[in-house]
C-alpha cells in the first residue's frame, strides 16, 4: 500500500537574485515496508526535498499525498498531527542536548499531550528496542555518535509513524557506527513494516538498505529503479559515477578513449555473476576480451556486478559474442568515446584550437 | 551605621525590582526578536527592524540623561520623580532592551536543527519556545541575567547622584560631598561585594545547568 505519493513538487530559492531550483518537478511514491533511496551529490536538492515532505519547508507547487490528504493544502494544526506520523532522523542527530535520553524519546509523546502514565511504558519499550535502557538518564553529549543516532531513531519512532525520513543519518558517523545504525534501520523496516525514505550521498549506504533508488541531480530525479536494475543498467552518467564510488574518479566513458576497439559495460545479475561467461565467449567466438574495470556489489536482493570490456576480433565474431551474452541475461551498454566528463587535457586543447 | 543598612536595603530593592521587571518584559521581547528575524521561524522583517532600531536607540542613551527624560513617566507610574521607587522606572527601561538583545543572542546559540527536530515532533511555535528554545538556551540565559543585574547595580549607584537613594547616594552625599573617605570607601566596598556575590551565584547556577556535558559558552 502506498504510504506517500509526491507529484510534481517544486521548490526554489533566491540566492543573490538568481533562482535556485532546489527541487524541480519531482514525483515518486513509496510503499509500505519499502526503503526508498534518494541519492545524489551534495547540492542536488535532497535535503530540501525531505524538508518539503514534512512541510518544514513549504513547496512552491506540487502535491504530497500522505494519510489520504494532500499535505500542501492543509493548515498548521493538521500538519502538526501528520508530522508525528512521519518520523525524521538527521545527519547531526539534533537531539535536545539539555534533556536526558529518556526525555528526548518522550518528547513527541509529551508534545502530543499524552499522560506520563502512558508515556513511561512506551519510552521504556523504545529504549529497550534501541538497546540503550542503561543510558536513560544520560545526556546526549555523554553518548557516542552511533548511540545518539539510535536515540534519534527511538524519538522518531515514538509516535508509531508510517514513514521514516532519514536525512544523511549516517554521514557523520564512522564506518562501524554507520554499520550499526544501518542494521538498526533495517531492523525497524523488518519489524514495523513502515516505509523509509533514505537520503544519502553514499551509494554504499543506499545499496545496503534500499529496495528502490532515485538518483537526483540539480533538483531533478534523473533516474529511478530497483537497486538491482540500477546497478545492472545505470542509464545516467551520475548514476554510473556513484556506483563506481568517489575514490575511483574516472568516469566509465574514459575507458572508451583508451582503445580503438569497441568498449562495453556488461552488467551481471546475481544468477550470472559467478559464471565464467567472458572466457566462454572468448573461446567460442575467437574474440579477445580485454577487461578494463570491474566491480561486484552486494545488494539486498543479491549480488550484482559489472565489467568494462573491450572486444577485439572479427566484427561478426564480436556481434555473436555480444548476442550470446545478451541471451545469458547480461545487460550490455556500449560506451562511446568522448562522452566522459574528465576526458583530459587533449580534448579541451583541440576544442580551443577550433 | 544605620545609614549604611538603609542604603544597602534600598539598593537591593531597586536592583531586584528593576531586574525582575526587565527580565519579565525583556525575555518575551527576546523570544519575539528571534521568531521574527528575517531568517527566523515567523519572519516579519519590518517588525524586526522596528524593534531592532528601538533597542539600539534606547541602549545608546546615557543613563543620567534617560533618568531625567523619564521623570514625567516615573511621576505618572509611582507618583514622584526622585527616590528609590521612582528610580526603578529608568533602571528597568534601560535594562529591558539590554535583556532583549542578550536573550536574542543566547537563543541564536541554539542549533536550528534542534528546533527543526522539535517542529518535526509536532510542536507548535509556543510549545517549541517553552520546551526547546528556552530550556536549550537556559545556561546562556542565566549568564545574560547575571550580566544584566551587574549592569543595573552600576546604574543604580549612578542614580544616587540625582536623588535615587541607595549606596550610590550614600557614597556621594556622605563620602564625596563631606570629604569622608571612610564612608566613601565602605559604600563602594559594599557595591563591589554585591557585584561579586551576583557573579558568583550566577556562575554557580550556570555551571549546575551545564552538568549535561555540553561545553560552556565563552
Amino acid at each position: 500500500m502506498c504510504v506517500i505519493r509526491v507529484e510534481h513538487l517544486r521548490k526554489s530559492f533566491l540566492l543573490d537574485k538568481t533562482a535556485i531550483h532546489a527541487v524541480d518537478d519531482v514525483s515518486f511514491s513509496v510503499d509500505e515496508g519499502e526503503v526508498f533511496g534518494l541519492i545524489g551529490l551534495s547540492g542536488a536538492g535532497k535535503s530540501t526535498l525531505v524538508r518539503c515532505l514534512n512541510l518544514l519547508e513549504r513547496p512552491d507547487s506540487g502535491e504530497i499525498w500522505f494519510d489520504g490528504l494532500n499535505l500542501v493544502e492543509q493548515d498548521d494544526s493538521v500538519l502538526r498531527e501528520k508530522r508525528c506520523r512521519m518520523g525524521i532522523i538527521f545527519q547531526h542527530f539534533n537531539l535536545f542536548m539539555r534533556k536526558t535520553v529518556w526525555e528526548n524519546v518522550a518528547y513527541p509523546l509529551r508534545i502530543a499531550g499524552q499522560r506520563t502514565k502512558e508515556i513511561i511504558p512506551r519510552v521504556e519499550e523504545l529504549l529497550d528496542y534501541i538497546g540503550l535502557s542503561a543510558h536513560a538518564r544520560s545526556y546526549p553529549a555523554e553518548l557516542s555518535g552511533g548511540q545518539q543516532q539510535r536515540v534519534g531513531i527511538a524519538r522518531a519512532l515514538a509516535m508509531n509513524p508510517r514513514l521514516l525520513l532519514s536525512d544523511e543519518a549516517t554521514s557523520a558517523l564512522d564506518p562501524v557506527n554507520t554499520e550499526l545504525v544501518l542494521s538498526m534501520l533495517r531492523k525497524v523496516v523488518d519489524d514495523l513494516g513502515i516505509a523509509v525514505i533514505l537520503i544519502t550521498h553514499q551509494m554504499e549506504v543506499a545499496k545496503a538498505l534500499c529496495d528502490r533508488i532515485a538518483v537526483m541531480e540539480n533538483g531533478k530525479i534523473v533516474e529511478e529503479n530497483t537497486v538491482e536494475e540500477l546497478f545492472l543498467r545505470p542509464r545516467h552518467a551520475v548514476t554510473r559515477r556513484m556506483i563506481r564510488g568517489f575514490d575511483e574518479d574516472i568516469p566509465l566513458e574514459h575507458f572508451a578513449d583508451l582503445t580503438s576497439a569497441p568498449v562495453y559495460r556488461l552488467g551481471f545479475r546475481s544468477q550470472t555473476v559467478t559464471r565464467p561467461l567472458i572466457s566462454d565467449i572468448s573461446r567460442r567466438f575467437n574474440v579477445d576480451a580485454n577487461i578494463l574495470a570491474g566491480n561486484i556489489n552486494a545488494l539486498v536482493g543479491g549480488d550484482v556486478g559489472y565489467l568494462v570490456v573491450s572486444f577485439e576480433g572479427e566484427e561478426e565474431a564480436v556481434c555473436g559474442a555480444l548476442s550470446s551474452l545478451h541471451e545469458d541475461g547480461v545487460e550490455i551498454l556500449k560506451l562511446e568515446p568522448g562522452n566522459g566528463q574528465n576526458n583530459g587535457v587533449g580534448l579541451h586543447a583541440k576544442e580551443e584550437v577550433r | 551605621m544605620n545609614e549604611f543598612v538603609r542604603a544597602t536595603l534600598e539598593t537591593v530593592y531597586m536592583v531586584l525590582t528593576s531586574s525582575i521587571i526587565s527580565v519579565v518584559i525583556g525575555l518575551p521581547l527576546g523570544v519575539l526578536l528571534i521568531l521574527v528575524r528575517p531568517e527566523g521561524l515567523r519572519p516579519k522583517p519590518n517588525l524586526y527592524r522596528a524593534i531592532d532600531v528601538t533597542i539600539n536607540v534606547l541602549r545608546s542613551i546615557p543613563f543620567m540623561i534617560l533618568m531625567i527624560v523619564v521623570f514625567p513617566l516615573s511621576r505618572l507610574l509611582v507618583g514622584r520623580a526622585t527616590g528609590t521607587t521612582a528610580t526603578i522606572v529608568p533602571l528597568a527601561i534601560l535594562a529591558i532592551p539590554f535583556v532583549a538583545r542578550i536573550m536574542e543572542q543566547s537563543f541564536l546559540e541554539v542549533d536550528y536543527g534542534v528546533l527543526e527536530a522539535g517542529l518535526a515532533s509536532g510542536a507548535t511555535i509556543g510549545q517549541l519556545v517553552r520546551t526547546v528554545l528556552i530550556p536549550e538556551a537556559l545556561p546562556a540565559l542565566v549568564n545574560g541575567v547575571t550580566i544584566t543585574i551587574i549592569n543595573i547595580i552600576g546604574n543604580s549607584a549612578m542614580a544616587g547622584a540625582i536623588g535615587g537613594g541607595g549606596l550610590g547616594d550614600l557614597a556621594i552625599r556622605y563620602g564625596l560631598y563631606r570629604r569622608n573617605s571612610l564612608n566613601l570607601f565602605v559604600a563602594v566596598a559594599i557595591t563591589i561585594a554585591f557585584v561579586q556575590i551576583v557573579q558568583f551565584l550566577g556562575r554557580l547556577i550556570e555551571n549546575r545547568l551545564r552538568r549535561d556535558g555540553t561545553s560552556p559558552a565563552l
